[in-house]
């Protein structure tokens, strides 16, 4: 089951925090490209529509799994919120973990 | 409390379960904690106005942090998008959460429309502070006010927040409004939003 996907999560200012490829295909050099670029024009759609939030995942993929793009979002929210909680994090920035890269490679691989 | 239950040791901050765990904080751990970053802050600046605004700043950083867990835990991640709404969750949901117990009340300002008053009789900062008489107006409850303003401003209302004291006859101790003044942009979308 080949299926390709770029996870990004977009700050408020609209600088991405976090990327990461999440494809089960052998990934190539310009496709990883197309795809951030995929994302990026995306985030203009989305922007209009979700003026409330403050950060945005954002999820590239070709496979019909509704479900589970849901729950993988959730799983990554509650992540997310654990990194947000660190009082020597500053919103908005990158975020550099290791674990948590790991933790989002693992979740991915589970649901999608 | 040694041995009553290990609970089990988490390699990575990441793995820890966000749920409520144990409520109580002591208090007075709280209150030196407290005591000590506001005499901190004090040595860092040369007025008033400053050191108000650090400690406003620091609780901005607590406020914003607030939110995101508590539309998680509570509410299953809907956030409020009414002003009336977010009021009251901060009114009761947040304060529950950081003082045990609800705002004393809220209130909408008479003079303008865009001013809105949560007021409490004894703020649980400025239970073991007081202010000398050359401080003037000075209001440790500027923490406090950060932690609003930090909630409204991630929850997408931005808004300017002070403390203010206001005596009450009959009591020793003068009541602490917060005072709210929403930005122009959030009555605009509120009047859309009809």
């Amino acid at each position: 089951m080949a299926s390709t996907a770029c996870f990004v999560i977009v700050s408020k200012n609209g600088i991405p925090i976090y990327e990461a490829e999440v494809g089960s295909t052998p990934k190539k050099e310009d496709l990883a490209y197309q795809h951030q670029f995929i994302l990026h024009a995306a985030l203009d759609v989305v922007q209009d529509l979700a003026w409330t939030t403050n950060t945005i995942f954002m999820l590239l993929h070709d496979s019909r799994n509704e479900d589970g793009i849901k729950s993988f979002f959730q799983e990554v929210h509650e992540l997310y919120i654990k990194i947000f909680l660190n009082p020597l994090y500053l919103p908005g920035s990158r975020i550099t973990s290791s674990h948590f890269d790991t933790k989002v490679r693992a979740l991915a691989r589970k649901h999608l | 409390m040694i041995g009553v239950g290990k609970a089990k040791q988490y390699a990575n901050v990441l793995d820890k379960p966000l749920s409520r765990g144990r409520q109580e904080v002591s208090l007075s751990a709280f209150a030196f904690l407290f005591s000590e970053m506001v005499q901190y802050n004090q040595t860092q600046v040369d007025n008033i106005a400053e050191l108000e605004r650090r400690l406003e700043d620091a609780g901005y950083a607590v406020g914003a942090r607030v939110l995101e867990l508590l539309c998680h835990r509570e509410k299953g991640n809907k956030r409020e998008i009414r002003l009336l709404h977010i009021l009251g969750f901060i009114h009761s949901t947040v304060w529950k959460v950081l003082f045990g117990k609800g705002a004393d009340s809220l209130e909408k300002g008479t003079e303008h429309e865009d001013e809105y008053m949560i007021s409490e009789k004894e703020l649980l900062v400025n239970r073991f502070i007081s202010i000398p008489k050359d401080m003037g107006a000075f209001n440790c409850g500027a923490f406090v006010a950060g932690i609003v303003r930090g909630v409204l401003e991630n929850a997408g209302f931005p808004a300017v927040v002070t403390a203010h004291f206001v005596p009450i006859e009959g009591q020793q101790r003068p009541r602490t409004t917060i005072l709210i003044k929403f930005a122009e942009e959030v009555l605009q979308r509120e009047a859309r939003l009809g």
